[in-house]
């Protein structure tokens, strides 16, 4: 005899109960601290606060316990957290020339004033497993200290621009306050901030693959990247009634500057046109990837012609945040009986249809 | 507007959202109901649930929902689903309003795929989880571009795609999110309801809203408005018909579902509006799948 489908209630508090035993693994193994997972899973948490869109290493390392490694789900958990905070005010934009400098690498010029400082980096390690690290690597070797503690140098693009090489950011839109997607609803086409806060938002992956795939000639930028820093920034607040700035803190970014070759058009001479990413923490990557796609996302504004998906901004834009991407597609394991008894009847009604035609056709031929 | 304090004490705004957050989503819905079967953008927010489990549905209740209301969850037409559970378990906890699975008693009913089988009453709210708010989604997937089809009210791509059906299989082979027209104005997707409740829309004596989460969407059909299925003069749009009653309550006018027995493939058919279907039972009516129990 059949019993509906009863007991929803009870399998869901029993499937939470089984999540948090999963989650917590075998409990002969130490609980991992939300400190360890900041301090040594560092490069996890700053992907986390990028796409979470906020700032805050201890709430992404909890994030990343509770979603058990899962960064989509850590993501999410962020974002969630996000839309119940008050917003008091914004801050002023951060002065990334005037970073203290860990990294900065230019690939366009052998050396820049201000010097290329490596920092740490995967870049040139042999991608060897140290086994070391499974059998308690101790502490690392203490790296030589740099002479100024962090020091400051000036966008090497800004060198370009003196020269009318490099195009200038448009002033227009600098005095516009920028979009903020969160707050009101996305419009197509977008200006480009808002672009920029779509994508800095973007998954990382989605954002990969999509200007590697303008490396391989769909919608060829020819890039160089002009410029990748990473360090700290002061972030600033003017409230109202104080009327000056004052300095609120410091968040650690990573700031990506593509040059790109340009032919000029009917009004412009031949010149460099820039792509731009950032990131939150120390996240390469991610703003290399999205300063390729921002480029080609200018196609329209340059009058390029647009063929290619990286170049298509609705395309880009409406699938690039991973939280609504995923959410769509799992979805589907949420119950669709309704619809697929409608197409069950329909299947079987077309099927019917096509058989009596097919019995018909033999009846007709055999007389 | 009072917060509730919860067992575990997190404290939430009445219903979750903050009152800011519930103004900006109200307005966005009185427009929508002015301009009946207009997507409205909203600025969605993120909601504790994934995009695709009803987060335009459950915004739309929460940015609506009065201690006082009675609110009645379905997924599928059926209360007792895991999705509907998880719902109508978060609206308990945060904002502490009584629930029923009685369509009757219901004041707010937000739902997933299905309308109740009992017509909808005056003073009644019907909240849809929307996944695709755009009915020319399909046919034109630029944003750019179906907003000004609706502008124009250029609707001929839709009626090219169902005279194709027709043209190829005899007739319009669309089951569910059936096209409608709303107003005698814009083309509105019924969210993915299966064709067999289109006719329950129009002039319904209830308030039916629209929430899409992830597309940032909010669209209604205000109390007695007309709602067309579109269809042609010599192909008038028909709803689907089972060949046999629901097997536990007889009823031979509800949308079934079809449940496997067994591995060698029994079928069974039985309502998919488990309050109906309950009713009828307790009113004494049997469908032959009772009869042959006994």
């Amino acid at each position: 005899m059949y019993v509906a489908v009863k007991g929803g209630e009870r399998a869901i508090d029993n499937a939470h109960r089984l999540l948090a035993e999963d989650r917590r693994g075998k409990t002969s193994t130490p609980d991992l601290t939300v400190d360890q997972i900041r301090e040594q899973m560092k490069l996890a948490v700053d992907r986390v606060m990028t796409e979470g869109s906020v700032y805050d290493p201890d709430l992404a390392a909890l994030a990343l316990k509770q979603a058990r490694g899962d960064m989509i789900e850590a993501i999410f958990l962020v974002r969630a957290y996000r839309t119940t905070l008050a917003r008091f005010g914004s801050s002023l934009p951060v002065e990334t020339g005037s970073m203290k400098i860990d990294r900065r690498i230019s690939a366009a010029f052998k050396d820049v004033p201000g010097g290329q400082i490596l920092g740490p980096t995967f870049d040139y390690t042999h991608r060897l497993i140290d086994f070391k690290l499974a059998a308690d690597g101790g502490d690392p070797e203490e790296a030589i200290s740099m002479d100024d503690a962090m020091p400051q140098a000036r966008h090497v693009l800004d060198l370009l621009a003196g020269e009318g090489l490099v195009e200038t950011p448009e002033a227009s839109q600098d005095q516009a306050p920028p979009g903020d997607i969160t707050r009101t609803p996305v419009e197509f086409p977008m200006d480009r901030s808002t672009r920029l806060q779509s994508l800095a938002r973007g998954d990382e992956g989605f954002l990969l693959a999509l200007g590697y795939s303008t490396q391989r000639g769909y919608a060829r930028t020819h890039p160089f990247a002009g410029e990748i820093r990473v360090g700290r920034v002061a972030v600033e607040f003017q409230p109202e009634e104080l009327g000056f700035p004052i300095q609120i803190g410091e968040m650690e970014m990573t700031e990506c500057n593509m040059i790109n070759q340009f032919q000029g058009s009917k009004t412009v001479p031949p010149q460099f046109t820039r792509g731009y990413g950032i990131a939150l923490g120390h996240g390469e990557r991610k703003a290399m990837a999205m300063a390729l796609v921002d480029r080609s996302l200018r196609a329209g504004e340059l009058g390029e012609e647009r063929t290619a998906p990286s170049q298509d901004e609705e395309f880009v834009l409406s699938h690039c945040d991973n939280v609504q991407a995923t959410g769509f597609v799992e979805h589907l394991k949420l119950p669709h009986y309704v619809d697929f008894q409608s197409e069950l009847n329909l299947v079987r009604k077309m099927r019917r249809q096509v058989e009596d035609g097919i019995a018909f056709a033999g009846k007709e031929a055999a007389e | 507007m009072s917060t509730e304090t919860q067992d575990d004490g997190l404290e939430y705004n009445f219903a979750y959202l903050d009152e800011q957050t519930k103004r900006m989503i109200r307005r966005a819905l009185l427009k929508a109901v002015a301009v009946p079967g207009y997507q409205v953008p909203f600025a969605g927010r993120e909601m504790p649930m994934p995009y695709g489990w009803g987060t335009g549905g459950i915004q739309v209740t929460a940015s609506i929902l009065e201690p006082d209301d009675v609110l009645k969850v379905i997924d599928q037409g059926a209360d007792d689903t895991t999705n509907a559970v998880s719902i109508r378990k978060f609206f308990q906890r945060v904002a502490g309003v009584a629930t029923t699975e009685k369509t009757e008693g219901a004041t707010l009913i937000q739902t997933r795929h299905r309308i109740p089988e009992m017509p909808l009453h005056e003073g009644q709210i019907l909240v849809y989880q929307v996944p695709i708010p755009e009915p020319l989604r399909f046919l034109e997937p630029r944003e750019t571009e179906t907003r000004k089809m609706h502008a124009l009210e250029e609707y001929g791509l839709m009626h090219v795609k169902l005279y194709e059906d027709i043209a190829r299989h005899g007739h319009i082979a669309t089951t569910y999110a059936y096209p409608v027209k709303v107003n005698d104005r814009y083309i509105m997707d019924p969210s993915p309801t299966p064709k067999f409740d289109n006719p329950k829309m129009n002039r319904c004596a209830a308030l039916q809203l629209f929430g899409a989460g992830r597309e940032k969407r909010i669209y209604a059909v205000p109390p007695y408005t007309d709602v067309v299925s579109l269809d042609f003069e010599d192909h008038p749009f028909e709803i689907q018909a089972w060949d046999n009653p629901c097997s536990l309550c007889g009823e031979t006018n509800s949308f079934l579902d079809e449940v496997i027995m067994d591995d060698q493939g029994t079928r069974m058919f039985v309502c998919s509006d488990t309050d109906h279907c309950t009713t009828r039972q307790q009113q004494g009516y049997q469908g032959p799948g009772q009869e042959a129990a006994e």
